[in-house]
């Protein structure tokens, strides 16, 4: 191991470069502690895989059958209604709240604090039966018996929708700050109305902040809905429980719910990656 | 020559920390004045008031002999509200230090979006006008590129041509040159050196010596939210009177 230059006088420590390192060929290394991994768990996944298809137990057959049947299908469409429901309205209240929250009136900005405390406090369950049994506190309303007005379908979008809306509010609000202060200040600058500041310079801005918990708050409240089966209305759990008081077959129609929630959770995560690109405009790094 | 800025003994505090302690200046049309000051004497405040981002706790300051952010009634000043404020930040463009450019609007959409929102201008006309002005900075090929596919020169360029889209009486540059690589500098100045040759009314905050003694036509220093000195570039910056101007300019020759 000798140096090639000759003007090098100390000896060649094995670290010295050749002049012509670029003709080094370069040895990867080996990474063997990964291929292990990757090999163990392909191996646990596949078991898995056999052991639920070969339980005859899970009775696919059964799953087949009622898969597309009409129940079924009834209770996966008020699911995906529900669940749109509440998403729109949710949004639309918290956006308004996570503006009181940033607005200057500090009495805005306190009531808002208070609501997103109160409706992050209480489960969501406490609070459907809380306004599925408000007629023992407010037997008439409106000149109306209560328990006419609230329907357990109502009881659900009232319920669902101000719990989504505390966290909504909170999702929007981190949008929003997550915006360059002089943003608006350049926008201010040019005259841009209010409105204009918000819609075309603020909020577009915002929503890269905001789609990405956004889309995991609608897939949590896709399955969230599932909790309005306590108050019997026949969303796409209830109406699986329905079949299987009748027949017995717990497992198989808990497979056809859970495969129906699969199956419109990925398109709804196609969506969101759709979404996302859309307010990625201009983020480019610089060429 | 008329007077297009007129600042009237302007004061200015935050909280417990007075900025700006009486600043009386006019400029008038046409001309170039160049403000300079160490840090934190109160010269982005000052040219913040001047467009109404900053309100003033006592003073008023006018704008082509139009009060800013206040009608006068009587011995009072009344506050306006924000949409005649809007109004009048119209006809003055502001450059800020980090360009402040809107990042998911292209070029021409940054340039075009104060003529159609605020002026009501048919966008076919804003975009036509817009080409032009970018073509006048330089930045005809980069009209539907995005602000951060472009160097800082460049977006501070657009900047520049977004302020001049509202064909303005009045263009304030707030440290248009601080937040460039040395090597960009030159072609941001080169673009308001035009504008002043074109006898665009300006007031620039900047800390280029060189370019204030080419460019100005009244240097104004300020220290400690007051102005300590003023008069053309020959005078403040070869001769200065004051003992706190010597002081400063040895520090950033
Ligand atoms: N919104 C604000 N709230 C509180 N203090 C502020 C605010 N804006 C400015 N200041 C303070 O006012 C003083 C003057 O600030 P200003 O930005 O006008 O100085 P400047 O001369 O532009 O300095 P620089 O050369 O660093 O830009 C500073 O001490 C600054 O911290
Ligand atoms: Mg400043």
């Amino acid at each position: 191991m000798s140096s090639d230059t000759t003007l090098t006088k100390a000896p060649a420590a094995p670290d010295d470069l050749p002049v012509h390192a670029d003709e080094l060929p370069i040895v990867p290394q080996r990474r063997l502690g990964q291929w292990t991994a990757a090999a163990a768990v392909l191996v646990l996944l596949g078991l898995s895989v056999t052991s639920v298809l070969r339980n005859r137990a899970f009775q696919w057959d059964v799953v087949a059958d009622y898969f597309t049947s009409d129940s079924v299908l009834r209770g996966l469409w008020l699911t995906l209604w529900l669940t749109a429901v509440v998403m729109v309205l949710g949004f639309a209240l918290g956006t308004l709240l996570a503006a009181a929250r940033l607005s200057a009136n500090p009495v805005l900005r306190a009531v808002s604090w208070g609501y997103v405390w109160l409706f992050r406090s209480i489960p969501i369950l406490v609070q459907l039966l809380l306004w599925f049994n408000i007629g023992a506190l407010y037997p008439h309303l409106f000149g109306v018996r209560t328990v006419d007005l609230f329907t357990p379908i109502a009881v659900a979008i009232i319920g669902l929708t101000l719990h989504e809306a505390a966290y909504a509010a909170e999702v929007v609000r981190g949008g929003i700050l997550s915006v360059d202060r002089g943003q608006v200040e350049a926008a201010q600058a040019l005259g841009l109305s209010r409105w204009r500041r918000w819609w075309r310079i603020v909020l577009p801005q915002a929503m890269r902040a905001i789609v990405p918990p956004a889309g995991n708050m609608l897939i949590g409240t896709l399955k969230g809905t599932s909790i309005v089966s306590v108050i019997a209305v026949q969303d796409l759990l209830f109406s699986v429980q329905l079949v299987y008081h009748r027949t017995y077959q717990v497992i198989p129609l808990l497979m056809v719910a859970t495969v129906w929630y699969t199956v419109v959770t990925s398109v709804l995560s196609v969506g969101q990656y759709y979404v996302e690109k859309r307010y990625a405009r201009g983020t480019g790094a610089a060429r | 020559m008329s007077v297009m800025v007129d600042i009237r003994s302007v004061h200015k505090s935050f909280g417990p920390l007075e900025v700006l302690k009486g600043i009386d200046l006019s400029v008038r049309a046409g001309e170039v004045t160049v403000v300079l000051g160490p840090s934190g004497s109160g010269k982005s405040t000052l040219l913040r008031t001047i467009n109404h981002l900053e309100k003033v706790d006592r003073g008023a300051v006018s704008v082509d002999g139009t009060l800013i952010g206040y009608r006068r009634v009587g011995d009072r000043l009344h506050e306006l509200p924000e949409r005649e404020v809007l109004k009048q930040r119209t006809r003055i463009g502001f450059v800020f230090q980090n360009f402040h450019l809107f990042p998911h609007l292209t070029v021409v959409e940054n340039v075009v979006e104060a003529p159609v929102s605020a002026l009501k201008r048919p966008r076919e006309q804003a975009v036509r006008d817009a080409r032009r002005l970018l073509e006048r900075v330089g930045l005809a090929d980069k009209a539907d590129a995005y602000p951060k596919q472009l160097s800082g020169g460049q977006q501070q360029r657009v900047a520049i041509a977004r302020a001049l889209a509202l064909e303005p009486k009045l263009l304030l540059f707030d440290e248009p040159t601080s937040a460039l690589d040395p090597e960009l500098v030159g072609e941001v100045l080169d673009v308001i050196r035009d504008l002043a040759r074109q006898g665009t009314t300006m007031i620039v905050v900047t800390h280029e010596i060189g370019f204030a003694r080419e460019v100005a036509d009244t240097v104004v220093f300020m220290a400690d939210g007051r102005i300590v000195e003023q008069g053309p570039p020959g005078q403040v910056l070869d001769a200065p009177r004051e003992e706190r101007t010597r002081a400063f300019l040895s520090k950033v020759l």
